[in-house]
């Protein structure tokens, strides 16, 4: 929480150089804490639990576990700073305020991170146990049926082949347009990353709205897992490029110029040195844009409809998709089709953390 | 690339004994002969025109939506930026109120977002136990990597019933503030739950957690590239960490802080599903954040384009490339500031 107390370790420094100036230099313990820093880390905690307990919900009329938590921490600063003053200097105080209010907001986002997983997960995995839910679809199942008939395979199957359309088309263009601007360079490749970085941050409802828009009203393609895929492509593309821009511009120099100099093409250098050099990192670009497209609700939610049934072709006919079915299902307000929503969230998180992990696993430093 | 670096003329080596040996010539790097063989020529052609496709692609959908628009912006005028409610059937479509919802849901985001990402920027990079940072950095990425929708569920479900009692003390206790207005009785025995649900604050807070992980790696990573030196100069004058951090970590993360929240903030200003799920939709000009009710660019596009005409087609196409301008000045300058002074060279070993 803080370092230990400043002046005191300053001083002993000083007195020890003056006495014996031989004496072996010791460096300067930053993590260590003394009695006193734990005792008053204590103490201030204990005290202002005792004192928000008295004054929150006996004295003063307040209720909720969030606000009892704000005026407990509110409290608790206050007498951590009140208490270390008592025996330190000022920046010590400012130092030991300063890290309890770092550490408290790595805390909450921790918290709210660790609560929506575990909050999907707690209220979702119960109705994904049922081995229907991943054996049927929806089709002539009642909004009131229980969780032992119907299931999700039409929108498990149906985020499988839209995202499947997303990668085969993202893929090569990301990772070509990425080998592009490292690989080729020029003065066009600036423009090309500059407008690459601009599009990663495009809200991806308007690639939605692109694709439904120029395809759908425009060509007159029907609603289809087709217009989905590649509203996901057009999500995915700056996803990927970008990722593999930074996998392949940390391929050291020297590895390319050692090609050239044996008398390799560029391409050769290209694709015998430079792409197998970076395909852990290109296989976790990949998968990090696979984790991102099939998360993406709101281009989906434009361009593909919503079928009850499974739907395997992408050409004709609606086609559901995991976010499609949450969201759905979440937003008609039936008890059961929101238990079905969170079914189908857990499972789409349970697939994004396996992706993560995977891509991870592939990344991780060689030995 | 490797071409370039080689004729990068070299910086001179001083002599040690220039006396002794004659005055060597200036070093000429090498002339490198350009003839490229025609499977070179085929690579170098065939990814070009790839590059050219993704930008031409990427730049249609913004050439597109410009292009939608002008039959809603000449039917409308400026009238399409100052009407406030959105009612195609009637004739009146108008982006006041949408602009503002997707400003104050931002804005809340950010408020929220800000300090928190970068407290976790500085706990993985200053304090926290150094084998445990590549674990925290993982879980950052991995907040990335949550679908938004989940994110919704989360804020819908979990988060709105716990925020209910902070808006209704927020309103209580701070009500004469503009912000912090409801339009209740917040002293009633019985007070009106339903009003305190469904807000901008809701929205933002949810958003808030989309934003904190591109802000705080965006922030880990400057922070961690601090100069050693001088975190050690900083430490060996007897700064206290907060003291160090002050003076060194701070200062020179200022463009990975600065940019770091603007790239958040064009993440904020388009997400949509998650704010769908949670905020009551209404097109009111107001800034009463804690009332029910709002509605934001992207929100809107996804709730009405299923029932669109042609016509209403167009309006939310406007809306659309409104949103698109917004996002793509709101990046450019994020990206401008968070690569300023990091040279894009390559590796060398």
């Amino acid at each position: 929480m803080s370092t230990t107390s400043t002046s005191g370790t300053r001083t002993d420094a000083a007195a020890a150089t003056k006495t014996d100036p031989s004496a072996p230099e010791r460096p300067r313990r930053l993590r260590a804490r003394t009695l006193d820093d734990k005792l008053s880390l204590l103490g201030a905690t204990a005290g202002s639990l005792a004192l928000t307990w008295v004054l929150y919900g006996k004295i003063l009329p307040f209720s909720g576990l969030v606000g009892f938590l704000i005026v407990w921490y509110v409290v608790f600063l206050l007498m951590y700073a009140t208490v270390t003053s008592l025996s330190s200097p000022r920046p010590v105080v400012v130092d030991r305020v300063a890290g309890a209010v770092v550490m408290a907001g790595a805390g909450v986002v921790a918290v709210a991170l660790l609560s929506t997983v575990f909050y999907t997960l707690v209220r979702g995995v119960p109705v994904a146990l049922h081995w229907n839910f991943f054996t049927k679809d929806m089709s002539g199942v009642r909004p009131t049926a229980p969780m032992s008939e119907g299931g999700i395979l039409h929108a498990l199957a149906g985020s499988a082949v839209e995202i499947g359309i997303g990668v085969l088309i993202s893929l090569p263009l990301g990772v070509v347009t990425a080998v592009y601007m490292v690989e080729v360079g020029g003065r066009l490749s600036k423009v090309v990353r500059t407008v690459v970085e601009a599009m990663t941050a495009v809200p991806d409802i308007l690639a939605g709205l692109f694709v439904y828009t120029t395809l759908v009203v425009g060509l007159g393609w029907p609603k289809s897992g087709l217009a989905a895929g590649l509203a996901i492509a057009v999500t995915m593309v700056p996803i990927i490029a970008r990722a593999s821009d930074v996998v392949l511009r940390v391929v050291p120099g020297g590895l390319r110029e050692a090609g050239l100099a044996l008398g390799a093409s560029q391409w050769q250098v290209v694709r015998h040195v430079v792409l197998p050099t970076a395909r852990p990192g290109l296989a976790t670009a990949l998968i990090l844009g696979v984790a991102r497209g099939i998360g993406e609700t709101a281009p989906v939610l434009i361009t593909s409809g919503a079928s009850t049934f499974l739907n395997l072709n992408p050409t004709e006919n609606t086609m559901n998709s995991l976010p499609l079915f949450i969201f759905i299902g979440v937003r008609s307000g039936q008890p059961q089709f929101i238990d079905r929503g969170f079914g189908a969230a857990a499972v789409l998180l349970t697939v994004v953390l396996l992706l993560f992990s995977l891509a991870r696993w592939l990344a991780r430093p060689k030995v | 690339m490797s071409v370039v670096s080689l004729e990068k003329p070299q910086d001179p080596v001083p002599d040690p004994e220039p006396d002794l040996v004659p005055e060597p010539e200036q070093d000429q790097p090498r002339q490198l002969a350009a003839a490229r063989s025609l499977q070179d020529r085929i690579f170098r052609g065939g990814s070009l025109s790839v590059g050219i496709l993704v930008m031409v692609i990427f730049g249609s959908i913004g050439f597109f939506l410009a292009l939608q628009s002008i039959p809603t912006l000449s039917r409308y005028g400026w009238g399409f930026f100052t009407e406030s409610d959105w009612q195609p059937e009637r004739d009146a479509v108008g982006m006041s109120a949408v602009l503002l919802g997707t400003f104050l849901v931002g804005l809340i985001a950010m408020i929220t977002a800000f300090p928190l990402a970068l407290a976790c920027a500085l706990y993985i990079s200053e304090y926290a136990a150094p084998g445990l940072r590549k674990s925290l950095v993982a879980m950052i990425d991995l907040m990335a990597a949550v679908p938004s929708i989940i994110y919704g569920l989360w804020g819908f479900f979990l988060l709105g019933p716990q925020l209910i009692p902070i808006a209704h003390w927020l309103h209580q206790n701070l009500g004469f503030i503009p912000f912090f207005r409801v339009e209740t009785d917040p002293n009633e025995p019985v007070w009106a739950q339903s009003q305190y649900t469904g807000s901008a604050f809701a929205a933002g807070l949810v958003v808030a957690m989309m934003v904190i992980p591109i802000a705080c790696a965006v922030m880990q990573d400057v922070f961690s590239q601090a100069p050693a030196g001088e975190r050690e100069a900083a430490l060996a004058l007897g700064a206290t960490r907060w003291g160090m951090i002050r003076t060194v970590v701070l200062p020179f993360g200022r463009g990975g802080i600065v940019g770091g929240t603007m790239l958040g903030l064009g993440r904020a200003l388009g997400e949509t599903v998650a704010v769908l799920l949670i905020i009551g939709i209404a097109f009111d000009l107001k800034v009463r954040v804690l009332e029910v009710g709002t509605i934001t660019v992207s929100s809107l596009i996804a709730n009405r384009f299923g029932e669109a005409t042609a016509a209403q087609l167009a309006a939310l196409l406007t809306a659309g490339f409104v949103l698109f301008v917004i996002t793509v000045i709101v990046n450019t300058i994020a990206a401008i500031i968070v690569s300023r002074g990091r040279s894009g060279a390559s590796t060398e070993i």
